[in-house]
């Protein structure tokens, strides 16, 4: 069958950060953070209509600076947080802030027909994280499962643990943990798990991954060498505990089981240069997206690792006649891992790759040049899946 | 030819006589006589004037007519015929009557003598029938006096015969009651064969007639002596100390007296068996300790135990043989005792082959192993000689077996030592890798190194295989075992030894791209460029010169599949292929590593206007000389795309093109953000994707050209992390010319390094708030001042 097309959107300026609007599970959409250092930088609303396969698109501004990451509260659909360079007198800072935007932005069906420049709205500043005694922010991660007050947050070798009060106005510090050891560590990536009551979140500093305990802030596992250069992104399964995905300057993308970190258990070894992105998807965790600055956006099927490692269980109810029994048995086969797709509408390094919240068929990815790129699963495995 | 014959007396009346032909052939008349053709005579007939054969005219012929002849005659013949013929019929008639006088003459006289022979017979009978008649009359006068002297002595004779067998009965009688006596005397003497001559022709009688009180006695007197007697022979027979004859005669005589077969084989046997497993166990002894050095070498062993031991296996085998079953008594004897010896073999055979098989795995030298299979040929021939002897026993399958076994486990040895031979080459070579360089002195040479390796290997797998090769030597007994000939070729050397070696060195090979895949590793990135030009030498030539040596060696006349040249000849070019990628992912990662460590930790913002090109620049070039140096050692030059005449000059166009005013000065157009887009992508449209870790060739400027590429993303990727000022801009600027300078040699399409080195200061100039790009001129003289 057919596969519909990719649907390309540019942007203007240069791009690294693109989350899906977390709160929303009815309307796909993507919210992207620009990088610019000589105009104001942007944060574009993408609306994916998937029925006419027509993008809309709001644009917030966002004056502080070029944002490096962003993450959208997992509770309210107006809230979202980004990290965003601040230049002054000569220095670099990285900061993080909470924001909010305009009310009727939120469910996106504002339409705006006219020329965006005309009518930017911007965004409400809720509060910042206050790092100056912490270092450069590298990212904002929402709890998962929570109702939008907890963050954490990733300061060079620091990791903060923060609570929103008074109606997300103000954060607080309520724990936090450092990294000590020689030399200069930095967290380049984290990841809060779902599972555990939210209890627990993975972090990676070179080539280090390490669990933490938010409760303790104490680390529960280390995985030392996780890949052979810095690793830049880390995934939970969503549906099976202890399952994580790594991806690294190695070009690889690992999987571990967290109780045994000694080995990886799957190693993907298909990209020709750093993976910067490694996404299970939400729904069908036998999905994994990686991105990578080879410009190619590989989707696997890794069955066997999967939390359906027999593909889709039918229920016995249906079940009547023995051909039907026949079929089941055929289905319950363990099926092997394979690459999907290989995805090259790029031309520069992809740093970020999501999956749509609403529909998880669906996902997009942003490349250095500014290009969006929204795709979808082929059709034939989807059904696959499915039936 | 006309010699009249003196034999048959031709008729008067014959019409040959009259032939006008002249002298006929009695031979001629006769056959004509009986109907049969005559040629000769047809052919005479033929030229008389006649003609006409048997007509009226045929002189010769029986209807002859004269008045025909001659009306024919007198009208076909002129006047001289006629003379002629009328001389010639004369001359012929006057012969004819001068043979018939002749004839006449000569036979007479024979009459005459017949006919007194006839009468002087008829006188002779006569006398004879009277003196037959005589004689008839004399013989009827004897035969009556025969019959009269017959009837008179008819009584006398029949008492006469009677008495003599009394006699023969007393004297069995008196044979009898002696018997004890004798066999007490012959007893006394030793002289056991006449004892039971005596005792077993009496037996059956005194068997007889036991129940009569006085044979009771004498039997029973018999009974005591014989089993005296059969006590003196067996134990005779079990000390064992006489001679084999002695022994045959002792078992010869006990059998005779029935003694139990089954018996005395048991005896035989288990006597044999003390003296056999007593060697055996000095055989043991031999073994040593059970983890120390076996005391003696595996031939002396074998030696020994064939010697002693199967030798006097085979001597117990042949005698009791001879003793038990070869004897021609009842069959179910010879059954069982044959039985009994199967058995009693199998079971120290068996004990002997695990002796045997526990020296040979104590056999672990890997090197020359003519000792081992002369040792195990010696085994396996006496072993021939013992199956012989018992065709029965498995002893010949069994020994075959071990042999097999200890050929397989040498292959699996030589394999084994093999690999750790290529082990140690490798620790070998990477001790001199490793090795502080002397000053002065040159590091050591890749090229020298590769070629001992592979040099040492060869011969390495070549005098394992002439070690193996002694294993089918013609003058081996097993050789031309099926084993031998098939399997032990094909499956065992080929498969096994040679096949398995190349695997490995293809498994090491992988290995070294597995295992330090992570953080560098610790295997010097020379070792790696090393095995894979070796891997790829054994691709081109070494594995087929290798598999057509072993082939020719072992001429394979087995079917099993076997593993071709081309797949084995694939997997080194795979394991080739891996290495040199991970050499190429190894070295680029160090250059990579420099670069992104001078790029992460400068402030870039605050940097000084460039005045030099930064060290680790002139380092990744020092580096890169030093690789390339390196792979040149190994690998062939490789081919460039064509390249302009003066590319170091080439001035970085990009600076100075149109495209590159947008990119740097975006203020100086309204639409710049877009354009600066639009253009860079419109560029990459015309550029091919570049695959960064990507599979190289096997060439140098394949190698190169990886390394380079690897090294340059990971500056472009370091880059766009970073914010700069504008000197910070212009410092990449002159280090990215310096590096444009001096790096395109080295690869394959120096656009390719233009392109990166574009992205690079493009991404730079991005990332750059206030870009002021320097001078082309100034950047030149920066550089060239190095």
């Amino acid at each position: 069958m057919e596969d519909d097309a990719p649907v390309i959107y540019g942007l203007e300026f240069q791009a690294r950060a693109l989350t899906p609007q977390i709160a929303e599970t009815d309307a796909i959409r993507f919210l992207i953070g620009t990088q610019s250092l000589k105009y104001d930088n942007q944060i574009h609303i993408i609306d994916f209509d998937d029925e006419n396969n027509i993008i809309n698109k709001n644009v917030l501004i966002h004056q502080v600076g070029e944002i490096w990451h962003i993450s959208a509260s997992p509770a309210d659909k107006g809230v979202l947080a980004t990290c965003y360079n601040k230049t002054s007198d000569s220095k670099v800072m990285t900061c993080a802030a909470v924001w909010r935007m305009p009310k009727e932005l939120e469910s996106g069906s504002h339409e705006s027909p006219d020329d965006s420049s005309s009518n930017t709205q911007t965004l409400e500043l809720l509060c910042h994280l206050d790092n100056t005694a912490h270092g450069n922010m590298a990212c904002v991660i929402w709890e998962p499962m929570g109702d939008g007050k907890k963050l954490i947050s990733l300061a060079d070798n620091h990791l903060l643990l923060w609570d929103l009060q008074e109606s997300s106005s103000n954060a607080v510090l309520s724990n936090s943990a450092a990294l000590e050891g020689k030399g200069q560590l930095k967290f380049t990536s984290g990841r809060w798990s779902p599972h555990h009551n939210c209890t627990q979140v993975t972090t990676a500093n070179d080539t280090a991954i390490r669990g933490w305990d938010t409760r303790s802030m104490r680390q529960i596992y280390y995985i030392e060498n996780a890949h052979g250069q810095l690793v830049r992104d880390l995934d939970f399964n969503p549906n099976k505990q202890y399952y994580l995905a790594s991806c690294g300057d190695d070009c690889k993308v690992k999987f571990w089981d967290t109780r045994n970190v000694t080995e990886p258990v799957k190693t993907l070894e298909e990209h020709s240069h750093w993976v910067w992105n490694v996404r299970y998807n939400h729904s069908h965790d036998q999905l994994v997206l990686s991105g990578s600055s080879d410009s190619r956006i590989i989707l696997s099927n890794m069955v066997s690792i999967s939390s359906e490692p027999f593909g889709h269980l039918v229920d016995d109810d249906d079940l009547s006649d023995q051909e039907d029994h026949h079929q089941e048995e055929k289905t319950k086969e363990p099926l092997q891992d394979s690459i999907i797709a290989t995805y090259e509408e790029h031309e520069d390094s992809v740093y970020a790759v999501e999956w749509s919240s609403a529909d998880p068929w669906l996902f997009a990815s942003l490349s250095y040049d500014g290009r969006l790129v929204i795709n979808r699963v082929p059709r034939a495995l989807k059904y696959h899946i499915l039936l | 030819m006309s010699a009249p014959q003196g034999g048959p007396l031709p008729g008067p009346g014959e019409p040959g006589s009259e032939a006008p032909g002249g002298k006929r052939r009695p031979h001629g008349m006769l056959k004509l006589y009986y109907g049969l053709p005559d040629p000769a005579g047809e052919a005479r007939g033929g030229l008389a004037p006649g003609g006409d054969p048997g007509g009226p005219t045929d002189i010769n012929g029986a209807h002859f007519d004269p008045e025909v002849f001659l009306t024919k005659l007198r009208k076909e013949c002129s006047l001289t015929q006629l003379m002629d013929c009328e001389t010639d019929m004369v001359k012929q008639i006057r012969a004819l009557d001068s043979d018939m006088q002749t004839l006449v003459y000569e036979n007479y006289n024979k009459f005459i003598s017949a006919t007194d022979t006839i009468r002087k017979m008829k006188n002779d009978f006569k006398k004879m029938e009277d003196e037959m008649d005589c004689l008839a009359a004399n013989m009827s006068v004897i035969t009556e006096f025969s019959a009269c002297i017959s009837s008179t002595l008819q009584d006398q004779h029949e008492q006469i015969t009677k008495l003599s067998g009394v006699h023969t009965l007393l004297r069995k009688l008196q044979f009898l009651f002696e018997l004890p006596a004798r066999l007490t005397k012959c007893v006394e003497l030793e002289a056991y064969g006449q004892a039971v001559r005596y005792y077993s022709k009496a037996r059956s009688i005194l068997h007889q007639y036991q129940h009569m009180p006085s044979f009771q006695g004498i039997q029973d007197d018999c009974q005591k002596i014989m089993a005296n007697l059969a006590q003196k022979l067996r134990e005779k027979f079990r000390d064992g100390g006489s001679g084999a004859k002695d022994l045959a005669e002792c078992v010869e005589l006990l059998l005779q007296l029935d003694e139990p077969a089954e018996e005395l084989c048991d005896e035989f046997l288990s006597h044999a068996r003390c003296r056999l497993e007593a060697e055996l166990e000095a055989l043991e002894a031999e073994l040593g300790k059970p983890c120390g050095a076996p005391v003696t070498d595996i031939l002396e062993f074998i030696d020994r135990g064939c010697n002693i031991f199967v030798s006097n296996m085979c001597l117990v085998i042949a005698s009791y043989q001879e003793l038990f079953v070869s004897r021609e008594g009842v069959q179910g004897i010879t059954r069982m005792a044959q039985d009994k010896l199967v058995a009693f073999v199998n079971s120290l055979m068996e004990t002997y082959f695990s002796l045997v098989e526990r020296r040979i795995q104590l056999e672990k030298g890997v090197g020359d192993n003519s000792l081992l299979v002369r040792a195990l040929d010696r085994f396996h021939r006496r072993l021939q000689a013992l199956a012989k002897l018992l065709p029965a026993s498995n002893v010949a399958a069994e020994g075959t077996e071990i042999v097999v076994r200890a050929a397989k486990e040498r292959i699996r040895q030589y394999l084994l030592a093999l690999q750790s031979f290529y082990q140690d080459c490798l620790t070998d070579v990477r001790q001199s890798l490793a090795a502080p360089r002397l000053a002065g002195k040159e590091s050591p040479n890749l090229a020298e190194l590769l070629g001992t390796i592979s040099a040492s290997v060869l011969n390495q797998i070549k005098s394992v295989l002439t070690y193996v090769h002694l294993f089918t030597a013609k003058d081996i007994t097993f050789s031309n075992k099926p084993y031998f000939k098939g399997e032990f070729c094909s499956q065992g050397v080929r498969e096994g030894l040679i096949v398995g070696f190349i695997k490995s060195i293809c498994q090491t090979a992988r290995q070294f791209c597995e295992t330090t895949g992570d953080k560098g590793g610790s295997t010097p990135p020379a070792l790696l460029l090393l095995l894979s030009r070796l891997c790829l030498d054994y691709e081109t030539s070494t594995i087929s010169y290798i598999l057509t040596l072993t082939d020719e060696q072992f001429l394979v006349q087995d079917h099993s599949p076997i593993t071709p040249v081309t797949s084995l000849c694939a997997e080194a070019r795979e394991a080739a292929q891996r290495l040199l990628n991970h050499y190429v992912k190894v070295q680029g990662l160090i250059i990579s590593q420099m670069l992104r460590k001078s790029v992460e930790t400068r402030d870039w913002v605050n940097t000084i206007e460039p005045r030099n090109v930064r060290a680790v620049m002139k380092r990744v070039v020092e580096d890169t000389t030093s690789i390339d140096v390196q792979v040149g050692l190994l690998y062939e030059e490789g081919v460039r795309k064509a390249q302009s005449s003066d590319s170091s000059k080439r001035t970085f166009s990009v600076y100075s093109s149109s495209r590159q005013q947008s990119r740097y000065a975006p203020s100086y157009t309204p639409s710049a953000p877009l354009d600066t887009n639009l253009l860079s992508n419109i560029q990459k449209l015309f550029s091919e994707r570049i695959d960064i870790f990507s599979p190289v060739e096997f060439n140098k400027v394949s190698v190169l050209t990886g390394i380079i590429k690897i090294s340059l993303k990971t500056f472009l990727e370091c880059v766009r992390l970073r914010t700069f000022g504008r000197y910070g801009l212009q410092q990449i600027q002159v280090d990215c010319y310096y590096l444009q300078l001096y790096l395109w040699r080295f690869v394959c399409d120096e656009n390719l390094v233009h392109f990166l080195l574009d992205e690079i200061v493009g991404s730079t100039a991005h990332r750059c708030p206030d870009p002021v790009p320097m001078e082309q001129s100034v950047i030149e003289v920066i550089c060239e001042r190095g």
